[in-house]
């Protein structure tokens, strides 16, 4: 094995460049060595003008996906020995605006987000400190594999629906709205509808699955999405066919 | 507002600074699954072309039998053929496709545990073998 790789790191500075270029830069290759530790080691060692995103190491904190290569990834997770003899080419995610080199702006997917109140809605006045809500495995296993999104936005620049309509809520916003809507302790599933339930929610989804490829945390939004797409559908044709009462 | 950030770099609107990569055209041949979605979509216009089709020959046979020998000549037209046998092929795939996604949409609980997706996907094929081979019996075997 070499004991060098190649990294191709996209830069792009917004006070002089119009457009990213690639740059070069040789890193130890070393097998417990992911790409982030080679940008790490650029940023400490070559270049500390390299910008980047990370905080974790392991893959929780959803700070440092990146474009390895052509596929999302977090860059925590991805070993560069896989990628020997190199070279490898870093970018930043896809379909997020760039604001320097691998940093991209976050922010239509944090609007995203609370729309559809990705936290636990009651219609009671307990307030939760004074009450306990039990929980059977059975009911945790309904929502538990859509609790492992981790918002590192994977789904979204895997997307190609994302890319052609920045309206759409998105993949993971989507799967943690489900998150919620399946937790036996959450009574918002009808107030999350109005979101879900329209041409830039579910609909505008039309199944291409390459969320659920991407998404290093086994969430499925994909399956998330046309499993609501069910919900949505049959909450309207109750609601068309169904008195007030019985819906 | 800063210099910096006065100063755009962007083609298209947005915020100043910040840079969009275009977006190109042939993004669906990027990815064997994109080719494989934008194949699906266009599948549904050979639906929809089947659907026509059968309007067609409901209104040659109400025509009588001289309008459905009409009808009976012109499917038998090489580029008729042609274009049902595409049509076809792309009414399979979809079909295919669509009893491939029943699992992820349709989720079965049996006695507290999740049907397995493979189980949910054969059902669908089965009750589609079984509504085909019904049509075909009308069809053909009761004459």
């Amino acid at each position: 094995m070499a004991d060098t790789i190649t990294l191709q790191v996209a830069r792009y500075r917004p006070e002089s460049d119009s457009a990213p270029r690639m740059q070069e830069y040789v890193v130890p290759l070393r097998a417990d060595w992911a790409v982030l530790d080679g940008l790490n080691y650029v940023k400490d060692r070559l270049d500390g003008s390299l910008s980047f995103r990370w905080s974790c190491r392991m893959g929780i904190c959803g700070s440092c996906g990146m474009t390895v290569n052509g596929e999302p990834a977090l860059t925590c997770g991805t070993f560069l020995v896989d990628y020997a003899p190199g070279p490898v080419r870093v970018e930043p995610l896809g379909n997020f605006p760039v604001i320097r080199d691998l940093v991209i702006e976050i922010d239509d997917f944090l609007r995203k987000l609370p729309k559809v109140k990705p936290w636990l809605v009651r219609e009671d006045e307990h307030p939760f400190a004074d009450v306990e809500f039990l929980q059977t495995p059975a009911e945790l296993e309904a929502y538990r594999q859509y609790s492992m999104c981790i918002n590192c936005m994977l789904c979204y620049a895997a997307c190609p629906v994302y890319a052609i309509e920045p309206d759409f809520l998105g993949p993971a916003a989507i799967a943690l709205a489900q998150r919620y809507n399946l937790d036996s302790r959450d009574q918002g599933a009808h107030q999350r509808l109005d979101v879900l339930a329209t041409a830039e929610g579910v609909w505008a989804c039309t199944y291409v699955g390459e969320c659920t490829s991407a998404c290093p945390k086994g969430v499925d939004p994909a399956g998330a999405i046309q499993r609501y797409k069910l919900t949505a559908a049959t909450q309207t044709l109750r609601s068309l066919l169904l008195p007030r009462g019985a819906r | 507002m800063s210099k910096l950030a006065s100063e755009s770099t962007t083609s298209e609107p947005g915020r100043a600074g910040r840079y969009r990569a275009p977006a190109s055209r042939m993004w669906w041949l990027r990815r064997r699954s994109y080719v494989l979605f934008v194949l699906r979509e266009l599948s549904s216009l050979f639906v929809a072309w089947f659907v026509v089709y059968l309007l067609l020959l409901i209104s040659a046979v109400r025509g009588g039998s001289d309008s459905y020998r009409e009808f009976l000549a012109l499917s038998g037209q090489p580029w008729m053929l042609a274009l049902n046998l595409v049509a076809l092929a792309f009414v399979l795939l979809h079909a295919i496709t669509w009893f491939n996604l029943a699992p992820q949409a349709i989720v079965v609980q049996i006695g507290g545990r999740r049907l397995p997706a493979p189980v949910v996907a054969a059902a669908h094929f089965a009750a589609w073998a079984v509504l085909s081979a019904i049509i075909a019996w009308i069809l053909v075997g009761a004459r």
